[in-house]
């Protein structure tokens, strides 16, 4: 189990608490039929070449109402229409990827599969790495066990075709769809807590304290994955710490497009163009950021400092709270599906 | 509001770039006068970066020339700045295939087509063409730092001098000095918030910049154009090149120069042969007139405590990071937040610009630029030399290393040995006057 630190003490913690509003009395959580579902246990994975591991578990499939109620505090207008979908199981990282996993992909150096064999087909030349950042992406929070942060969309996706071909699994950055589903884990609530409690927002952040790293513990900085409790299937930091990317570019009429029933087959498709959507909320967030149902659209401020132009395709100057999980389906693909996926979103390597 | 807030919830206008709705730039100048005409010399990301800023002011302006020592930055830049997505710039572009210049003199043929000059090339260059362009009677936006020498940065306060003198506008590139958290806190700094400044504390550590390999055919002086970063003639060293920054808060907040420094430094862990002469670490300890020290480290190495900031303390309390004033006792005095703020990048052209769209004459950085390079200098002289290094003698060094003779085929200052590699600074021997 992950160490569990101390909660801030209550005082401090309503003291920060700003934005949220208080609305209706008393929300039972409902239940959808994915409630009584269960995950799997969490299966380690080590990254060949290295002593990097890290930790997925298999997401029941199940159905669950996407978005939010007109009536939810903090609510957004993107957050609608909700709609009732149903997904067939897949597999999620428990923790947002760490500075360990990323630095591989980073720095070659570190693979010693690429160190034994020059001609190994993760050297330098085969694989798109990031260009070293001009200021610490991170801007001094991240670290060994911390979640990598600061890179862009972009470079999220290649990290999740770097890992798909060097592991020969399909990794890659989960829909909004999937982010929610795996965020509420069969929950109805708007933060996914899954017990009975008073809406307001001393309760609801006492409640939050063991479970997130947001604006009333984390002292204002990222904190190390999976030291905060985790949801009912086993996810920690689905809600603060980092910001998560997830894989689409952000519409704010994207749920109108869809319809009730089962979730969009198939993978789907993306581009590394548009602006994308971080999910999840992060370490300087308050409640509002920190409900399943909020999204957050990247923006150009993300980049504000960046002084060169083209800006830097790798990083930005400006959003050390965005980082990223994997999912990865629960059918094994073959190298050339895997390829085929890969080559359609970011282009032949 | 937070910071992701605001610009999520409004049509943000950010640095003078509007993000939303239509670009505000328009071709036609209203009262009929001349858009003010501008040339780029130095055409990497920085370069572009600055050409993206000056169109991007209120002012009407247009981009005419453009130059660089190599065809294909030109040519890259020049696509950049016409397909750039936040805003289009087409109108504000005019640099016909005949104004994009390369080669060693193409400063000297992009000059005379315009009212103010961008010069972004590495440091190195930076007196003999800013030279150029006061002698020429232009307006100067230019990079930091401003010299890699002691010679350098003596012609640059030559030239600053000439300048002023003139009625020419100069900014430089050290944008602490164009962003309010910086403007705001330095004020109270000055103003006695936390009494006398005793001791300052300054850093650059990160994990290090691009290196570009060494291309088949390439003449030693096309690789080290190419690879600048890593010799001093170009760059000046990291703590020339980059820690600059901090190090002119530091000469702002204690009111000027350093009368001496000493420190230490080396290569730890970059000492590759594609990582030429200069060092990875250095840690300096500035003595001011006033009994000040600032102690300031910068580092180039992956996976180490990443820090770039500045803190002093004073008699009556401290400052420990920009926009923070805290009491003796630590009560906080001054918090700012400057989620809100412009781009300093934008503000130095938007105050530039308008200052030469209203003829006005402002502006005079290039004396400040000069000490503060001169400052990181003397830094890189103490670290180098592993001795104190006064103030003065750094300041009337003769020591050159500029080459005498720039062409592709002309021995640069340094040259590699039979195994490739580059002569190293050893701290005790080295000598740096």
């Amino acid at each position: 189990m992950p160490t569990q630190h101390e909660p801030t003490s209550h005082a401090s913690a309503v003291r920060r608490i700003v934005l949220f509003s208080l609305l209706s009395a008393s929300v039972p959580p409902v239940a959808t039929n994915a409630q009584t579902l269960q995950a799997g246990e969490p299966v380690t994975r080590t990254i060949p070449g290295t002593t990097v591991s890290f930790d997925m578990v298999l997401l029941p499939g199940g159905s669950f109402r996407i978005g939010s109620p007109l009536d939810e505090p903090g609510r957004d207008e993107d957050e609608g229409p909700q709609r009732m979908l149903t997904l067939g199981p897949f597999w999620m990282g428990t923790t947002e990827v760490t500075h360990e996993m990323f630095s591989v992909f980073r720095d070659r150096s570190l693979d010693d599969d690429v160190r034994a064999d020059p001609d190994h087909p993760f050297d330098a030349d085969a694989v798109t790495r990031p260009s070293p950042p001009y200021e610490d992406p991170a801007h001094g929070m991240g670290g060994a066990g911390r979640p990598a942060t600061g890179m862009t969309r972009a470079a999220a996706l290649h990290f999740a075709r770097w890992i798909s071909e060097k592991t020969g699994r399909l990794y890659r950055l989960p829909t909004e769809v999937e982010w929610e589903y795996a965020c509420r884990a069969g929950l109805d609530d708007a933060f996914g807590l899954g017990v009975a409690y008073q809406d307001d927002a001393e309760s609801i952040t006492n409640l939050l304290l063991e479970r997130a790293w947001f604006d009333a513990n984390s002292d204002g900085s990222l904190r190390d994955v999976g030291t905060r409790a985790p949801n009912r299937w086993g996810l920690h930091d689905m809600r603060g710490n980092a910001a998560e990317w997830t894989l689409q570019p952000y519409a704010a009429d994207r749920y109108a497009s869809l319809s009730d029933g089962p979730a969009a087959g198939g993978e789907p498709a993306t581009s590394t163009r548009g602006r994308g959507v971080v999910r999840g909320g992060a370490f300087d967030d308050d409640l509002r950021h920190l409900r399943c149902a909020d999204r957050f659209e990247e923006t150009s401020a993300w980049k504000r400092r960046d002084p060169q132009v083209p800006k830097s395709r790798w990083w930005n100057t400006d959003s050390p709270h965005v980082g990223l999980r994997l999912v990865s389906p629960e059918r094994a693909w073959s190298t050339a599906e895997i390829t085929a996926y890969w080559d359609a979103i970011l282009g032949a390597n | 509001m937070d910071r992701r807030d605001f610009v999520r919830t409004t049509t943000a206008t950010i640095g003078g770039l509007s993000f939303v709705g239509q670009p505000r730039i328009a071709r036609a100048q209203p009262s009929g006068r001349d858009p003010i005409r501008v040339g780029l010399i130095g055409c990497g990301g920085r370069g572009t970066g600055a050409a993206v800023q000056a169109l991007s002011t209120d002012q009407d302006v247009q981009l005419v020339a453009m130059g660089d020592a190599f065809a294909d930055n030109v040519e890259n830049s020049y696509r950049a700045l016409t397909e750039f997505e936040d805003v289009d710039l087409t109108p504000r572009i005019n640099v016909p295939p005949e104004h994009r210049y390369s080669g060693f003199d193409a400063y000297e043929r992009v000059i005379p087509h315009a009212d103010v000059i961008i010069l972004a090339t590495p440091p190195g260059f930076r007196p003999m063409h800013f030279e150029a362009a006061v002698n020429a009677g232009k307006h100067v936006f230019m990079e930091k730092p401003v010299a890699t020498d002691s010679p350098g940065v003596r012609r640059v306060l030559e030239s600053a001098a000439k300048a002023k003198a003139d009625g020419l506008n100069v900014v430089v590139g050290l944008q602490r000095h164009y962003q309010t958290i910086y403007r705001e806190w330095v004020d109270r700094l000055h103003a006695g918030m936390i009494g006398d400044i005793t001791l300052g504390r300054v850093y650059w550590n990160s994990g290090g910049v691009w290196v570009r390999d060494r291309q088949p055919g390439q003449t030693e002086m096309e690789y080290q154009m190419r690879n600048w970063y890593y010799f001093n003639w170009l760059c000046g060293d990291h703590i020339v090149e980059q820690h600059i920054h901090n190090i002119d808060v530091a000469n702002w907040v204690l009111g000027g120069p350093p009368a001496r420094a000493q420190g230490q430094g080396g290569r730890e862990v970059r000492d590759g042969l594609e990582h030429g002469e200069i060092f990875d670490h250095h840690f300096v300890e500035f003595t001011y007139d006033s009994g000040a020290t600032v102690l300031s480290q910068c580092r180039h190495m992956p996976e180490c405590m990443n820090r770039v900031s500045e803190a002093f303390r004073g008699s009556n309390g401290s400052a420990p990071e920009p926009g923070r004033i805290m009491s003796a006792s630590g009560h906080t005095l001054f918090e700012y937040d400057d989620a809100e703020d412009p781009n300093p990048y934008q503000v130095e052209h938007d105050e530039l610009f308008a200052a030469v769209a209203g003829g006005r004459f402002k502006y005079t950085d290039g004396e400040n630029g000069a000490i503060a390079t001169m400052t990181s200098i003397l830094g890189r002289m103490a670290t180098y030399s592993g001795r104190v290094v006064e103030w003065d003698e750094a300041m009337a060094s003769d020591l050159d290393l500029m080459p005498a003779h720039y062409a592709w085929d002309a021995p640069p200052p340094v040259l590699p040995d039979a195994n490739g590699r580059y002569a190293i600074p050893v701290p005790g021997y080295t000598r740096v006057l």
